[in-house]
């Protein structure tokens, strides 16, 4: 991705790799008294893998929050795919092809893995409702197709062995990876990672970059991740956008990013 | 391709080659399956004659891709149908396998690939790919590496990177263009003699670097259908294809054996899936090193520690049953009406669960070999009814020198000479066979294959060894190893490190004591079995190295050491060496930082040289030592391990008669 | 001494002595308690999916069987007041998830479970308002619902099954093997194990929370139209039958509130308990046990086995 090629903002239809395919428009959210996030605008390519940094309580987690619907701004838009709303609605988004991954591991706790990244596909099963209900021909052929899906999914991330566990019982390492399984199993055009790597060991980081990578590669998925591992960051990361206190303090390639004397200042705590 | 050259080639009377065998089986036994593989979830199976045809499309690919026959093929990765098929694709030609260790460093690998002048790889996935070709420009004759799962590699440069699946569809296409083609490959299985070399099997051996064992069709051919009738293998057999396929066992048994036999084999999804696999295929026949039913029996054992209280007193009840009456009543020998429905009844259960929980419900016969197994742990499996037995054998050997017949099982032996196996003692204890297994050489090591082959054919094993009262042998140790302490008193280091290892808590040990006055040991402990006693026991632990270094866990081993030396103090050439001081190690050894072989030996000589300090310390009368080791990660990482490890003292007892029938110590 | 005989001997003593009426007590209490087990099930459906106790589901019972009576009453062939019936159970299942569940969905489950106290007076309201109090009878035979008993001769007495009782156990076990079926194996099913466990990741995975909880309130309405139809055709359509709701909650709670087997296993329990215990211990000790019974054997669980036979032990991770 070169940065100083500006690219050309897209209306409706398809967006092609390296047009903007979503943009946060000076974007403000508060709670109470709280303001989360100030007036924050940046951009995400098609294709690209974009951290957003920053050190903790920056308003990260919001941020993607706002993008996927949870949280609506006080003020700002979100441009997605060409349409510009002041709100997105999770139901939305995730129709559109927004997944996500979340901090803490968001994942139906009493389902098996294979369950849980089943259900990722429930935007892609057309037969109506009442078809399913009856579980009859081409409902269930229909099944039998998704379920292909997500063994291709669960042979990718390697976790065939976990695949009737109860996700409750799995390590957090592994718990990390079967949400992955199911934010891919929706084959998303934008993937919003929150802290993935976190809790996780060396192998366990370099597995997880591994599946990253290969997810771009070979899906053309876009990505936008939150991680606090400068090393995975400055290793993935096609471009880095860093916040501080709720404000955007850096926006650009990783090397530009890295020797910014306001991102250096802001992880060291001075105090401004 | 019709029926009649189908016939006349499997009629051929010398079915010599494993090709010919691979013939015989789609002619006679087509439609039963030969291979399975869980692929996404399910069961995929090929029969006979699917695989032929896939063997067949492969090879003529092959042959387009410039492969000729004498030309040496490597193979690298887990056990799958398609890598299977390649050993007979290959071989169908000509050529030489040379399976791969799939979890070599590209360094050991670059080693064997060019030791063996490959010109062809034929790999699993994309991992194997970026070993092979990060080392490639050190292999001037590799040409072509061909992969099998697609994933990861649709950017590579393929000028000299093929997947399976183009090549068979180029030997597909070449035999539908040309007529004469399947004929072709039947007259260059035909020109394949029992004589000709089918693989190449490179051991890992303890000391220096590894070397070629050359086997031809005649040893594998042979040694299979000799092992198949040891057993009475039929093709209703199933078989689990799990162990490194450069390992001579898996060798003969998954694809000698299973061939020969018409056996169906089942290789599972994953390295991690392999026992839910083997609860589903539930193999006919298994074979597993010691360690395998070690870890097997004390997952059991800790589940059972967990369980409710009813099933708790039910299992531990029924063992006792199992115990007094299972083997004799898997050895036919007699058992009184009682105690007989009182097994059927533990039968229905407990035995039968537990078979079904590891995965045996249909075991005819298992097989145990590699390492001593634990009397106890012999007798727990074979009371349950499952036919665990022991064998002996080598690489060099194509596997068989003994096994052990049904109905003649005992804890510590390996067994009797095996179908036209010839066993000599020498005069130093050595033990050597003689047999139509015996490989040729060792390839480009005349040296080598000098040292260990007679000129008469005899294979020296570097084992010592005695036949017993009932005609078995039994192996005392590796007969360079078996020394003398100061006082001329017999030292075999293994057979005290093997009592140790029975007790579930210990994963290794290593005994020190040639040219010393007294035995001393390293010891590391078992992290499931000890760290289910730490949870058990309120026994808190963050890390390996903790729970190594606690005082209670010292105190345990400190115990079965004391309970080994009693048991030692009743042999009267063994009574000398009991063990006098230990010490309990702070990492687990590892084949990855060089201390044990990929097959799970220990390398002496290695470890003698890390650890010397340690050592010494150990015989200088320090209660403690302070240790740091340089460590290898799975990426190649280096990284140090360090800790203060505490020497304790061991009581001794003095020599004195075995009492009668005495329990094996618990 | 005595008592202990009487508590301990006598009965069994009177079991094997006319092992026929033990089969007619046993078979009394089998569907009695099949129905406390389709009750339960309405229950555990809407708990399970969306964390919600619905002390409604009795009048729900109630209020669907008055409707099928009196759209019968008003002139409406059976079969299609059984229509629009289902159609009724729908547009109320639509009306609670409009009116009370999105409005309510972030409070605390106590708000939501007070709502449904208000629903339960609501319906009570509505429908004394459109059918009127008094006790109708429940056109058993205009659906073809079996009338009259079967006996059969056997263990030196005889059995009389009433041919109702038997439908009710037919249709109850079909309705829930399909429900459990139903929840295991379809996607909608899956959907509604989704939403039952976290709305956060359910909402991120494109689950429509509203549309689940119409599918769910809608089948604990046919629930409770199937149980209202069988016990009404057993006794009476009364608003006084909304109290055998409240013998669900034993089942529940034995079974397990989360658990579809639970609720089946828990039902008949209870049912077969109570049968048993009145006619043979009830003389002993005081008659009524009917009404007490199921409670104590609950109170047991909870203090040894809080989450039921089926219920799912809290995992937590350390």
């Amino acid at each position: 991705m070169k940065a100083d090629v500006k690219p050309k903002p897209v209306v409706g239809g398809e967006v092609a790799t390296g047009d903007v395919l979503l943009a946060v428009d000076n974007v403000s959210l508060s709670f109470g008294g709280v303001r989360a996030i100030r007036g924050v605008s940046f951009d995400i390519r098609k294709g690209e893998i974009r951290a957003i940094i920053g050190p903790n309580g920056a308003g990260k987690t919001s941020m993607l929050n706002v993008i996927n619907g949870f949280y609506h701004p006080q003020e700002g838009t979100i441009t997605y795919k060409g349409v510009r709303r002041r709100d997105m609605r999770p139901y939305i988004a995730a129709s559109q092809g927004i997944a996500r991954t979340f901090q803490n591991v968001a994942l139906f706790k009493g389902m098996t893995t294979l369950d849980n990244i089943m259900t990722g596909r429930t935007l892609k099963m057309r037969r109506g409702l009442l078809a399913h209900a009856l579980h009859y021909g081409p409902a269930r052929w229909e099944e039998t197709r998704h379920r292909e899906a997500v063994e291709q999914i669960i042979d990718f991330l390697e976790i065939a062995h976990i695949r009737r566990t109860p996700v409750g019982r799995l390590p957090y390492g592994l718990q990390k990876r079967v949400e992955l399984g199911r934010a891919l199993a929706m084959e998303p055009e934008l993937l919003l990672l929150d802290e993935p790597m976190a809790g996780m060991n060396l192998e366990e980081k370099q597995d997880m970059c591994r599946f990253i990578l290969t997810t771009k590669d070979t899906f053309n998925t876009t990505i936008a991740l939150i991680e606090h591992d400068m090393g995975v960051v400055m290793d993935l990361s096609d471009r880095v956008v860093v916040l501080d206190y709720g404000r955007k303090i850096a926006d650009g390639t990783p090397a530009e990013v890295q020797g910014n004397q306001d991102v250096i200042d802001a992880y060291l705590g001075v105090a401004r | 391709m019709n029926a009649r050259q189908l016939a006349s080639a499997a009629a051929d009377a010398s079915l010599d080659t494993m090709p010919k065998l691979l013939l015989r089986n789609a002619a006679e036994h087509g439609l039963r399956p030969a291979m399975r593989h869980k692929d996404l979830g399910i069961w995929q199976t090929w029969t006979w004659a699917e695989l032929r045809d896939t063997v067949r499309a492969f090879a003529v690919g092959l042959r387009k891709l410039g492969f000729e026959r004498g030309h040496a093929v490597a193979v690298i990765g887990d056990n799958r149908p398609r890598l299977y098929a390649t050993f007979a694709a290959v071989q169908s030609l000509g050529g030489v396998a040379v399976p791969v260790y799939q979890d070599s460093v590209a360094d050991e690998m670059a080693y064997v690939l060019d030791h063996a002048e490959v010109t062809f790889a034929v790999v699993q996935n994309q991992e194997q790919v970026d070993k092979v070709i990060s080392v490639s420009d050190r292999l001037p004759r590799l040409r072509t590496v061909v992969y099998e799962e697609e994933r990861g590699l649709a950017a590579y440069d393929h000028s000299h990177l093929y997947s399976m699946a183009h090549v068979e569809e180029l030997g597909r296409q070449e035999l539908r263009e040309n007529a004469g083609a399947a004929g072709w490959w039947l007259d260059e299985i035909a020109r394949g003699k029992g004589s000709d070399v089918s693989v190449m099997l490179y051991t890992s051996g303890t000391t220096g670097r590894p070397k070629g064992v050359v086997l031809t069709h005649e040893n594998i051919v042979v040694s299979a259908q000799n092992g198949n009738r040891f057993d009475a293998f039929t093709p209703d057999d199933t078989l689990l294809a799990y162990l490194p396929m450069a390992w001579v066992g898996d060798y003969i048994f998954s694809y000698g054996q299973a061939t020969a036999g018409a056996m169906c084999v089942a290789c599972p999804e994953s390295p991690e899936t392999i026992l839910e696999d083997r609860r589903e295929i539930a193999p006919t026949y298994f074979f597993a090193p010691p360690r395998v039913f070690e870890n097997l029996l004390t997952q059991i054992m800790v589940r059972m520690e967990d369980a409710g209280r009813l099933k708790k007193r039910m299992f531990d009840y029924f063992l006792k049953v199992a115990r007094r009456s299972g083997e004799r009543i898997l050895d036919g020998r007699p058992v009184g009406v009682k105690d007989r429905l009182l097994y059927a009844l533990g039968d229905v259960l407990v035995y039968a669960p537990l078979r079904n929980r590891m995965g045996f419900s249909r075991i005819r016969v298992a097989y145990t070999a590699g390492e001593a197994i634990g009397p106890e742990l012999f007798r727990f499996y074979r009371s349950l009814g499952i036919n665990l037995k022991q064998l002996y054998g080598q690489t060099e050997a194509s596997v068989y020198i003994t096994l052990q017949p049904d109905g003649e099982v005992y804890a510590d032996t390996v067994g009797k000479a095996g179908p036209d196996v010839e066993i000599t003692i020498a005069d130093t204890g050595e033990v050597l066979y003689r047999s139509p297994g015996v490989f040729r050489e060792y390839y480009k090591n005349e040296q080598a294959t000098r040292e260990t082959k007679t000129p008469d054919g005899w294979v020296h094993t570097g084992d010592a060894g005695f036949f017993d009262q009932h005609g078995h042998l039994r192996i005392i140790d590796r007969a360079k190893d078996v020394g003398r302490l100061n006082d001329g008193a017999l030292f075999a280091p293994k057979y005290l490190e093997n009592k140790l290892k029975f007790y579930p808590e210990v994963r290794e040990a290593v005994a020190f004591g040639q040219g010393r006055d007294y035995v001393t040991m390293f010891v590391n402990i078992d992290q499931t079995s000890v760290g289910s006693w730490a949870e058990r026991n309120n026994v808190a632990y963050a890390s390996y190295q903790e729970l190594a270094a606690h005082p209670k866990v010292c105190e345990m081993v400190a115990k079965r050491l004391e309970a080994v030396n009693r048991s030692l103090a009743e042999e009267p050439q063994m009574a000398a060496s009991q063990i006098r001081r230990f010490l309990i190690l702070h990492k687990e050894l590892d084949a990855d930082d060089g201390e044990m072989t990929r097959t799970q030996k220990v390398r002496r000589s290695t470890v003698a040289e890390r650890y010397a300090p340690l050592i010494a310390a150990l015989y200088d009368g320090s209660t403690q030592v302070h240790a740091a080791t340089e460590v290898t990660f799975e990426d190649g990482r280096k990284g140090v391990v360090e800790g203060d490890l505490r020497i304790v003292d061991v009581a001794t007892y003095p020599v004195r008669a075995a009492e009668p029938l005495r329990e094996a110590a618990e | 001494m005595e008592l202990l005989y009487k508590i301990f001997v006598d009965p069994f003593v009177q079991m094997g002595g006319a092992p026929d009426l033990l089969v007619q007590t046993l078979w009394e209490g089998f569907v009695s308690g099949v129905l406390y087990s389709l009750i339960a099930l309405g229950f555990v459906l809407i708990f399970k999916a969306s964390g919600v106790f619905n002390f409604a589901q009795g009048i729900m019972v109630v209020f669907a069987a008055l409707t099928l009576v009196g759209l019968y009453q008003k002139g409406v062939p059976a079969f299609v007041a059984l229509g629009l019936t289902i159609l009724v159970m729908l547009a109320l299942a639509v009306a609670v998830e409009r009116l009370v569940l999105k409005p309510l969905v972030n409070q605390p489950d106590i708000i939501l479970f007070m709502a449904t106290f208000g629903l339960t007076y609501l319906l009570i309201g509505l429908g004394q308002l459109l059918f009127g109090g008094e006790p109708k009878v429940m056109i058993a035979q205009e659906l073809f619902l079996p009338k009259g008993s079967i006996d059969f001769p056997m263990l030196g007495g005889f059995v009389s099954l009433q041919k109702i009782d038997i439908a009710a156990a037919v249709i109850a076990s079909a309705m829930v093997a399909g429900l459990a079926v139903f929840f295991q194996r379809t996607r909608i099913g899956r959907a509604l194990r989704a939403v039952a466990d976290s709305h956060k990741a359910a909402l991120s995975v494109g689950i429509s929370l509203e549309q689940i909880w119409v599918i769910v309130w809608f089948a604990s309405g046919i629930v409770a139209l199937t149980t209202g139809i069988m016990w009404g055709a057993r006794s009476q359509v009364e608003f006084s039958l909304q109290i055998i709701a409240l013998k669900a909650l034993p089942v529940l709670i034995l079974g397990g509130f989360t658990s579809i087997p639970g609720a089946i296993v828990g039902g008949i329990i209870i049912g077969v308990g109570e049968k048993l215990g009145e006619f043979y211990w009830g003389p002993l000790l005081g008659n009524g046990i009917e009404s007490w019974l199921a409670y104590v054997i609950a109170l047991v669980f909870l203090l040894f086995r809080p989450q039921g036979l089926f219920g799912e032990k809290i995992i937590e991770r350390v």
